[in-house]
């Protein structure tokens, strides 16, 4: 039953978010703020992850496909539709997760237990809406940029690994990456970005904001967040993936 | 003025306050005083709104505050300035965006009026040069003036303090507390403190409300304590060999 309670707190947070803003001028300020902190801190770790993830998937795709019946550019599309469909989004929402996640819930904890949350309130500012609205848009619009980063990285991962271990010729790798490319794969991902985004900012806002009692419970807070964000991810990947694929 | 009429809060089965009654005056000092666990801050959250009493009325200048809405509560929170406890400044901001937030949310003055208000407030809880510090790199006195100047910058009608000594060595929290007694001599305040520090009592204690397990067993001036015969506020206030030779020797 607790689940239910818990299901509820949270759409009930969410209106609190999104009603009507105070003073647009200082959300904005806040938004560009968020923007600094949530996207382009992150734009780093999805750097150097998508281009490791890039190279591996590059290998191991040319590993699995020695059979010389199997033409090799297949590497090249491996790599590009796994980039795409999965690795981009899903796996790169999984990171963002870790990442933003429990500084969220941590940032938000923080001011909780210190009071500062308190402090907004008895100002007359809805802090619900002050503090996580910002932070729901400026990862909702933002984050399909990471992902496009991610996409692109990955790829010249993928030929860097190419051309150092020369399991495959670069323009054939090239011409992989560019055969029977289908346009739909790239809004797909988006979309799924898009969905991520606001999951794992307003999941983790849940359990920052309604946290109780000291740092330790900042912790678990933290932790919370990272874990129920991933598994609601993994949960919508699915859905997203039937509902757009089939 | 602010009145408490029969204000009553549970937290489960347990009972934190029993049927209070209590009018805070304009202009005053009015401190809370009890035992730690007593039920006083629980009482100035419900006060404030931070928590709805169960039973009970709250009544700002005679407008039972506890049944508005959010958004009419909102109207008479613009009135309110707290100092909380642990001070509540915003981390990520410099003292002087700190004092400074409440006039860019609620104000549309110039940056350079903003400014100018921020230094007078600075400047009358005597902070100087310090306005692009972090609250970190402040000692916690400094914070709690800060907290103190950007409760005062909207100018409230009502100045509630939680705990405004807590931490602090006694030569700081009187500053502090002469402080508050000037701000609200000065700007007409109602001005609530949440205190168990005796000192604050003696010297600013105007009118002195006593909570024991959460009911109001005594209110009076902060030197009729002196002569009180209430058995719990004298257990309280006497608690040490000094103050129970210095009750003798006041009483002769």
């Amino acid at each position: 039953m607790k689940i239910f309670s818990h299901i509820g707190k949270y759409f009930m947070l969410l209106q609190k978010v999104f009603s009507q803003p105070e003073k647009k001028r200082i959300y904005y300020r806040q938004f560009v703020k968020e923007i600094q902190g949530l996207v382009i801190d992150s734009i780093g770790i999805v750097v150097i992850i998508s281009v490791f993830m890039g190279a591996m998937v590059t290998l191991q795709t040319a590993y699995n496909t020695e059979n010389p019946l199997l033409p090799k550019y297949l590497i090249g599309l491996g790599c590009r539709d796994s980039m795409i469909l999965e690795f981009s989004s899903t796996i790169i929402a999984l990171i963002l997760a870790g990442k933003v996640g429990s500084n969220i819930a941590s940032e938000l904890g923080t001011m909780k237990v210190t009071e500062q949350i308190d402090a907004l309130e008895i100002m007359g500012v809805n802090s619900a809406s002050y503090l996580i609205f910002p932070k729901i848009v400026a990862t909702v619009i933002f984050n399909p940029l990471l992902t496009m980063i991610s996409i692109i990285v990955g790829l010249f991962g993928g030929w860097l690994a190419v051309v150092i271990t020369g399991v495959v010729s670069s323009s054939e790798f090239i011409y992989g990456v560019q055969y029977a490319f289908v346009p739909f794969y790239i809004t797909y991902a988006l979309i799924k970005t898009v969905f991520f985004a606001f999951i794992i900012t307003s999941i983790s806002a849940y359990h920052g904001y309604y946290v109780s009692g000291g740092s330790l419970e900042v912790g678990k807070a933290s932790t919370r967040a990272v874990v129920y964000s991933s598994i609601i991810i993994l949960l919508f990947n699915v859905i997203l993936t039937q509902l757009l694929l089939s | 003025m602010i009145e408490a009429k029969n204000i009553s809060k549970k937290f489960g089965d347990l009972k934190v306050l029993d049927n209070i009654s209590v009018c805070f005056e304009e202009g005053k000092t009015n401190l809370i005083i009890g035992q730690s666990g007593s039920g006083k801050t629980v009482f100035l959250k419900c006060l404030i709104g931070l928590y709805d009493p169960d039973e009970g009325e709250v009544l700002y200048d005679k407008i039972i505050f506890n049944q508005l809405s959010f958004s009419e509560k909102k109207t008479i929170r613009q009135k309110i300035g707290m100092m909380f406890q642990g001070s509540a400044l915003f981390d990520s901001e410099t003292v002087e965006d700190n004092v400074m937030y409440p006039l860019n949310m609620f104000t549309d003055k110039s940056s350079e009026e903003k400014l100018e208000r921020v230094n007078f407030c600075l400047d009358r809880v005597n902070i100087i040069n310090s306005n692009h510090l972090f609250p970190s790199e402040i000692s916690g006195g400094m914070q709690k003036r800060v907290a103190l100047a950007r409760a005062i910058v909207l100018n409230p009608d009502y100045l509630f303090c939680d705990e405004p000594n807590s931490g602090l060595d006694p030569k700081t929290s009187t500053v502090i507390d002469h402080l508050i007694q000037e701000i609200t001599e000065e700007f007409k305040t109602t001005t609530i403190i949440n205190t168990h520090d005796m000192n604050s009592v003696m010297e600013i204690g105007q009118k002195v409300v006593f909570i024991y397990q959460g009911t109001k067993t005594w209110e009076g001036g902060g030197k009729e304590i002196l002569y009180s015969d209430n058995p719990e506020l004298n257990e309280f206030v006497f608690a040490n060999a000094m103050a129970k030779q210095l009750r003798k020797f006041k009483l002769g």
